[in-house]
């Protein structure tokens, strides 16, 4: 038995391959359910009511998409120029803490200072990234160790910020960052839910990579670099430029994820804002087989899940680090998924 | 004669292509069989299923009786045959004398055995003429010491059948006539040897046996003195390929001149005080063994390598660190030697890898986004203008056989109506009709006036389309030849790096 | 000032980086043995908590101490075993699966944990490994207490190094993991099987990132708790690169580690007024500014990265 490479991958296959792959672990995790000894299908149908069930909680569910569909651009961006940027967790808190840290004392009307403060979570993770970006178009320093050795130096430094120089003195009980301006706080989506704006600069800028992508010449040339970097720089693609714009991209779109859920969600920064938004951004980014428009639907799939989980947890004493192994587990069976769509068995 | 191996019925498929043909083939005690065949006839395929790379989908292959199980290299090394792959299985930071020992040993004792398994070598090195330094790093050694060792890999494991692909790649002409002397020595030792080549005069000079290979089947056995190179060649294509002859024609003023040009990577130095000049209207060959110095001379000229000493100029411009947009910009088309790794994109379409290099000029592209339509058509034109076939525009390239990729890149380069063109072994694992076509359009670009450098390890194709002829010697050229003066031997002896000083541009 | 000089002529500082660098020694020995065979491995921070799970539970629940880290090493194997799958006969990108097994691994981990384990206010605990002291040898004074008083996971680690260097360098088993990270096609060649060599090794190595991990909670704690690793791991990860893939080296730069480590912690309760998190940063900008310093000398396998696959070149 062997792989063979198909000539072609048929559309239908990179739509069915991630369903496949998410019942295969729904499948695989129902195991882990059945050892709590609660019926897998109950569990199940307790997740998709505690996410979907209601107006509340749908809303809640898509407050939770929208910084795993920035991160998982993020990732996207990055894992198809072949920058395994797994910082995203940091690059995200950078994004957090610069906007708090202005966003507290800027002084202008909200419309202006929104952007600003967008701007400004995006600087911050863009530049998050160059270095580990430098480091390897300099040193030859592998980016993976840099960017997630990086993730707990952050996080680090936002807890020296936010119980030293930016400590809220109202806070109780965990520090957080004094919160920003009434101003910059994101206008609700929908009236008396989380679900704020947010999610739709989020899909405007999955649009926006889309194009990037596949219109421009930083994307064609992005691509060419990513698929066979020899043959991109003999076709006089400065590799260090791409992998550097991809980087200051990438870090950008993980920013500024921070930065939207500060002024949308949480207000001040804390250590414990992100439950791994930046990881889970991979598995986010791989179910979608790295393509933008494919985030968006996967990010909310992941979202369902963690917040299913809680709500199923609650309800029938499941640990909900089940939706931590459930989401896992989906990123390994896409990853064998995907292996079918380019490879067909062969005896 | 006992037969030590036999082939039989041997049938190989990858997807809808056929590379294997019920093929039947048996070999004698002490014979040396060459296998014949041009590129992409299944000859290096056979050999694997021969060897146990490869599992037959049909047939049976039988060592001194024996039938192998398919699939398994180690059962083939034990019935006793060795394999000299075409590119070396060696581990470059490990020494010889770890790459001979790798796999004779059981895996889970306690220790190896180093010391007798250097005097086996050692022993084994003497009795067939293989001198070699068990201790050292197989990187530091050069092509030919590198084959030497992948054959005494094989005479360690006690090979009574020896199987060699393309052995003579790699090796000048004095090199490979000292490798099959050893090769006819060791037949009198009682080994039996199949060795596979498309270079009909080296068949001819050291088999006893031929087996033609076309298309996937034997179409021919032939003993050797009872047959000639025509009849081989006629056997071995199969059809009449006319390759196009370069017609005289005047010679314009000089194009890309080199003076002195030094390259060096790292402390290695890879060209040393280069010079050469090539003229409007004419084809310079480069001829030399691989690993020589080409792939430098290619990067110098593509704009990966800048100069560390030394000028190159075109057109009296400096191009010597203006990198490949630049070279691009200035007019130089490139032909990079390996299509696969450096010609092409194979996960992209067509019309991308055909606008790939001038993505950023205002043809293709405006305000930074790629303009499709523009560059969809210009592919059609390429297609149509180079008779690429079973493609259009939007086909990923990879699904092109190695001819018609070439022809994209060629066309790509030779569309814009280069000044200069680099092409670097641009003919390298094509097909007859498919190096006729090559040949035919760089003819068609030097009759419009382009300077063109060709890289070239087959002798035939540079002497047929070069006006003029320099060998490269472990990065240093030879003074120029006319190419009306270069026979088989003089070029040979340049090859070899022997060249007056005294001879100047013909 | 005086008193950070103090510190470092204090036994129980010098005894402490040998045990602060037990996991790190187990987690880059394993890690260096897979990218010796060709397989970078960073499911190790997954396989690390799995580890530290799976020991402390089996403890918990009743089994000795060793057989604790058996349990360990034997869900190392598992995991790996599983990476191993996905990246050697099927060819995955090692990056992927990597992490893929890290966010898997270590959501098992506490998965199980959570729903095994009843945890009150505090978690349980386990009575850990004591010191063992040589006879005689942990009498010497001064190196006494520090190399012959250590609880037994460390003599193992110590041993672990020993035995790998030497089947590494010094039988054809090792040969064949170096030559099938160097170059799987001469491995093939010779008649062995790169994709079991690789197999082989990715097992073995994830069983002894499994190991350092259960060195936490059955010696230097007595519990689990989500996050207790800690990127260590990843900073085996690294130090693998800093030893430039040699057993030896990967001792020296494990201890090297343990010293700075050990030292920010004794420094971090001499000193007042300097925020405790400038000192917790200090062993990841260590490790980053260990791979800036060794990356460009870096002997890294040729084949690292690069799955096998019989036909492909």
């Amino acid at each position: 038995m062997r792989l063979e490479r198909r000539a072609n991958v048929p559309l239908y296959l990179m739509i069915v391959a991630p369903i496949c792959a998410i019942f295969m672990a729904l499948f695989l995790a129902a195991g882990l359910i059945l050892a709590a000894g609660v019926n897998p299908l109950t569990a199940y149908a307790e997740m998709l009511t505690g996410a979907l069930g209601s107006r509340l909680s749908i809303t809640e569910m898509l407050t939770r998409a929208t910084p795993l569909i920035l991160t998982g651009l993020a990732a996207a961006v990055a894992f198809r120029a072949r920058l395994w940027n797994i910082g995203a967790e940091g690059q995200f808190f950078a994004g957090a803490l610069i906007t708090a840290a202005i966003g507290h004392s800027l002084g202008v009307p909200g419309w202006i200072g929104i952007p600003i403060l967008m701007i400004a979570g995006m600087t911050a993770g863009a530049l998050l990234l160059a270095g580990p970006a430098f480091l390897r178009l300099r040193f030859g320093v592998d980016e993976v160790v840099t960017t997630l050795l990086l993730n707990f130096i952050v996080i680090l430094f936002v807890g020296l910020m936010i119980e030293g120089p930016m400590r809220d003195p109202f806070a109780f009980g965990w520090p957080s960052s004094v919160p920003v301006d009434g101003a910059f706080r994101l206008p609700d989506l929908i009236p008396k839910s989380r679900l704020h704006i947010g999610l739709l600069f989020a899909i405007a800028a999955a649009g926006a990579v889309w194009v990037v992508l596949t219109r421009t010449v930083f994307g064609a040339e992005t691509r060419a670099a990513g698929l066979n970097a020899r043959a991109a720089a003999f076709a006089g693609i400065s590799l260090p430029r791409t992998i550097m714009g991809v980087a200051l991209l990438s870090g950008a779109l993980a920013g500024l994820a921070g930065s939207i859920e500060v002024m949308g969600v949480t207000a001040g920064v804390t250590t414990t804002m992100s439950p791994g938004f930046g990881y889970a951004g991979i598995i986010v980014a791989m179910l979608a087989a790295l393509h933008p428009a494919g985030v968006v639907a996967s990010a909310i799939f992941v979202a369902t899940v963690f917040v299913g989980a809680d709500a199923m947890s609650r309800a029938t004493g499941v640990p909900s680090f089940i939706a931590d192994v459930i989401v896992a587990l989906c990123l390994l069976t896409m990853i064998v998924a995907l292996l079918f769509t380019t490879y067909k068995v062969r005896r | 004669m006992t037969k030590v191996l036999e082939l039989e019925g041997i049938t190989k498929r990858f997807g809808a292509l056929t590379a294997n043909d019920d093929v039947n083939l048996s070999l004698e005690q002490g014979e040396i069989l060459a296998l014949l065949g041009e590129n992409g006839a299944g000859k290096t395929t056979l050999m694997n299923i021969l060897f146990g790379h490869y599992a037959a989908d049909e047939g049976r292959v039988r060592v001194f009786g024996k039938e192998l199980p398919s699939g398994k290299p180690r059962a083939a090394i034990e019935a006793g045959v060795g394999m000299v792959h075409q590119h070396f299985t060696l581990a470059d930071n490990l020494t010889v004398l770890d790459n001979v020992m790798l796999g004779s040993e059981p895996l889970f004792r306690l220790r190896s055995a180093r010391t007798e398994a250097r005097d086996k070598l050692m022993q084994i090195s003497e009795r067939f003429g293989l001198p070699v330094t068990p201790e050292v790093k197989i990187s530091s050694l050069s092509v030919g010491e590198r084959q030497r060792v992948e054959i005494l890999k094989a005479l360690y494991r006690d090979a009574r059948v020896l199987i060699l692909d393309e052995p003579t790649a790699v090796l000048a002409r004095p090199e490979a006539k000292r490798l099959f002397e050893t090769l006819r020595g060791m037949t009198k030792e009682g080994l039996s040897l199949i060795f596979i080549s498309h270079k009909l005069h080296e068949v001819m000079a050291a088999s006893d046996r031929v087996a033609v290979l076309r298309a996937g089947k034997i179409v021919a056995e032939r003993d050797t003195n009872q047959t000639s190179a025509d009849e081989l060649a006629e056997l071995m294509v199969g059809r009449k390929v006319e390759r196009p002859v370069r017609q005289d024609h005047d010679i314009g003023a000089p194009v890309l001149i080199a003076q002195k040009v030094r390259v060096e990577n790292g402390s290695e130095t890879q060209l040393n005080d280069v010079s050469f000049q090539v003229n409007a209207g004419e084809i310079l060959g480069i001829v030399g063994v691989s690993g020589n110095g080409q792939a430098a001379l290619g990067a110098l000229l593509s704009g990966l390598a800048a100069p560390t000493a030394g000028a190159l100029t075109l057109d009296g411009k400096d191009v010597g660190h203006i990198g490949p947009r630049g070279m691009i910009k200035a007019g130089v088309g490139r032909v990079p030697e390996d299509r696969h790794s450096e010609g092409v994109v194979g996960e992209l379409s067509l019309w991308e890898n055909a606008v790939l290099e001038r993505i950023r000029s205002p043809r293709f592209s405006r305000w930074g986004f790629v303009r499709q339509r523009a560059a969809r058509a210009y592919t059609s034109a390429l297609i149509k203008r180079f008779d690429i076939r079973g493609a259009k525009p939007d086909t990923r390239i990879r699904l092109l056989s190695g001819g018609n990729m070439q022809k994209l890149i060629l066309g790509r380069v030779l569309a814009n109506d280069p000044r200069f063109v680099l092409a670097n072994q641009p003919t390298r694992g094509l097909d007859e009709g498919a190096i006729a076509a090559v040949h035919a359009d760089l003819l068609a670009a030097r009759a419009k006036g382009a300077a063109i450098l060709l890289i070239s390890e087959e002798l035939e194709e540079a002497v047929a389309l070069s006006d003029r002829i320099q060998a490269i010697v472990k990065g240093r050229l030879s003074a120029p030849i006319s190419a009306d003066k270069a026979d088989a031997q003089r070029l040979g002896l340049m090859m070899a790096g022997v060249w007056g000083d005294d001879e100047n541009a013909a | 000032m005086t008193d950070a000089i103090d510190l470092l002529l204090n036994t129980s500082l010098w005894a402490a980086v040998l045990r602060i660098a037990t996991p790190l020694i187990f987690g880059v020995l394993g890690a260096l043995l897979c990218e010796r065979s060709g397989v970078l491995n960073l499911g190790i921070e997954g396989i690390m908590t799995m580890g530290a799970m799976s020991g402390w539970l089996a403890v918990y629940m009743g089994a000795p101490l060793i057989v604790g880290l058996l349990v360990a090493a034997l869900c190392g194997a598992l995991l790996g075993a599983l990476h191993a799958t996905l990246t050697v006969p099927l060819g995955l990108s090692q990056h992927v699966s990597g992490l893929g097994i890290t966010l898997f691994a270590s959501a098992l981990a506490y998965y199980l944990y959570r729903l095994i384990v009843e945890v009150g206010d505090l978690p349980p605990t386990i009575e850990p490994f004591d010191p063992l002291n040589i006879p005689f040898l942990s009498d010497i004074p001064v190196l006494g207490p520090i190399l012959f008083a250590q609880a037994f996971p460390t003599y193992l680690g110590l041993f672990a190094v020993i035995v790998m260097a030497y089947v590494l360098t010094r039988t054809p088993l090792g040969l064949a993991i170096r030559m099938t990270g160097e170059n799987p096609h001469a491995v093939d060649a010779q008649g062995l099987n790169p994709t079991h060599i690789r197999f082989g090794a990715v097992v073995v190595g994830s069983a002894l990132m499994a190991i350092g991990g259960a060195f936490l909670t059955t010696t230097a704690f007595n519990s689990f708790f989500p996050g207790m690793v800690q990127g260590r791991g990843w900073i085996c990860i690294a130090l693998v690169v800093f030893a430039s893939w040699r057993p030896g080296k990967a001792l020296i730069g494990a201890l090297l580690f343990a010293f700075f480590d050990a030292y920010q912690l004794r420094l971090q309760t001499a000193t007042e007024g300097v925020p405790y998190q400038l000192f917790l940063m200090a062993p990841y900008i260590l490790s980053i500014t260990a791979l800036v310093l060794v990356a460009r000398k870096a002997e890294v396998p040729a084949s690292l990265m690069t799955p096998y696959r019989r036909g492909e070149r």
